[in-house]
């Protein structure tokens, strides 16, 4: 391994500064769960690693009126511990309870999951479906884009040169909301998804209606999809068995996975439909609850 | 094989086992690393050194982590505690430790310490935790000899007597 600095910087002004002295030859630090194994194993030739703990907006978590912000720093644990958020943010607190074992939950954020960008992170297919949106910070100043639109391709997001994630805004649902995440693997615990499925419902004021729903799916392409068919069938659907088998079908062929160690083709596809049922129905359950 | 290092070393303080100490790292060095080969507490093994098998696993301000995944730089005023902190009292046995010898919990080793640290800190946030409390909690440690059951029913042993 290349030996690198550590270096601690406490603003986000000194944190674009070294971005840009360095480029390519630093990376930076959250969790630590992926870009320390990643240097180790040379994927990246690095001069200094940054280290974001020590900055208020990439380590706080705020509970606001109109959203929650989440640090991109933030680790797994900050959020299955905190009741509100469990309550308010069902499928984000799915994925954040299954990344990891309980030792990486201590350290790994959802924000670093986000910027590590694998098609088969647990996180980021439920930002997607809590309507999220990245806060950035770069040469040119401030910007948010939706989370859906972040990443590119397997390992790549829209992050240019000198910018970086600073926190992740989640709207406060209404009431009437719910969401979940699954995904399948072949343990129990600590695996990587074979394919995973993130499912959010709105519910109409009188409970009867789907107002708006969104689906979006792990491991099954090369960046997180959106099932953006699904999305528009359940609009004004009522919540049913029917309803949902046909979202699941519509989802499962909007998944578009490759072969390999992990599960084929058809194999993914199928887990899909299982999974965005499973999901619909647990998001409903939380709907009505809410 | 010795590493040419082109980075100055740095002073981390920290408190190891309740011990204050100053150790002379290198930046790159993983807590792990600095544990063992710096601090010279080897109780802590390395397994994967890629967070895999939760050999290494450590508590960092009342936290169990890998530390092969946290950098010795990072612990700059934070408190330690390793297997070597968890046997107070002149060498009595904490009961977790007395459990897995009474349970034959373990057979190589290798897992042992940080199956220790872990069910410790699970057992001091939740003092009677069910047997699936037990094993989701303990996941990120992986053992290849004794097949899992031992260590639970060592750690439900102890939990019981928390009754």
């Amino acid at each position: 391994m290349h030996p690198f600095k550590y270096i601690a910087p406490e603003n986000i002004d000194q944190v674009l500064n070294l971005l840009s002295e360095y480029g390519e030859r630093a990376r930076l630090l959250a969790g630590g769960t992926d870009i320390l194994v990643q240097t180790r194993t040379g994927r990246f030739d690095l001069d200094a690693l940054i280290d974001l703990k020590h900055i208020a907006e990439t380590t706080k978590l705020i509970l606001g009126l109109e959203s929650l912000v989440l640090g991109a720093a933030v680790p797994c644990y900050q959020i299955y511990e905190n009741p509100e958020i469990v309550a308010n943010y069902p499928g984000i607190t799915d994925a954040a309870s299954l990344i990891g074992g309980i030792q990486i939950q201590s350290r790994a954020s959802l924000g670093g999951n986000l910027c590590n960008s694998t098609p088969s992170a647990d996180g980021i297919c439920p930002l997607i479906v809590h309507n999220s949106t990245a806060n950035i910070v770069g040469p040119n100043g401030p910007k948010s884009i939706p989370v859906a639109a972040f990443c590119t391709g397997p390992g790549k997001n829209i992050l240019a040169k000198g910018e970086f994630l600073v926190s992740i805004n989640i709207p406060t649902p209404k009431s009437g909301f719910g969401s979940a995440y699954e995904r399948f693997i072949p343990r129990n615990e600590m695996d990587i998804a074979v394919a995973g499925v993130a499912s959010s419902i709105q519910l109409s004021d009188d409970g009867n209606t789907i107002e708006a729903a969104r689906i979006a799916l792990a491991a099954v392409g090369p960046t997180p999809i959106v099932a953006e068919t699904s999305n528009q069938f359940l609009i004004g659907k009522q919540p049913s068995e029917e309803s949902f088998y046909e979202a699941a079908e519509l989802a499962a062929s909007a998944a578009s996975p490759i072969d390999d160690m992990r599960g084929d083709i058809e194999f993914r596809q199928k887990l899909v439909n299982v999974l965005t049922r499973r999901t619909l129905n647990t998001a409903l359950k939380r709907a009505r609850s809410n | 094989m010795t590493e040419i290092d082109s980075v100055s070393k740095i002073i981390v303080k920290t408190t190891i086992n309740q011990e204050n100490m100053e150790l002379l790292i290198s930046p790159h060095q993983s807590l792990l690393e600095m544990l063992r080969e710096v601090a010279g507490l080897t109780g802590t093994k390395e397994g994967c050194n890629d967070g895999n098998c939760g050999a290494c696993t450590v508590n960092l301000d009342g936290r169990i982590v890998d530390s092969c995944l946290v950098l010795g730089a990072e612990t700059e005023g934070k408190s330690i505690e390793t297997i070597e902190g968890i046997a107070k009292d002149g060498g009595n046995l904490h009961p977790l430790q007395q459990a897995f010898l009474e349970e034959a919990a373990l057979q190589c080793g290798i897992c042992t310490p940080g199956f220790l640290v872990s069910a410790k800190a699970l057992l001091e946030k939740e003092p009677n935790p069910d047997e699936q409390r037990i094993r989701l909690w303990l996941a990120g440690n992986l053992c290849r000899c004794t097949g899992y059951d031992k260590i639970i029913r060592a750690v439900q042993k102890v939990a019981e007597d928390n009754n």
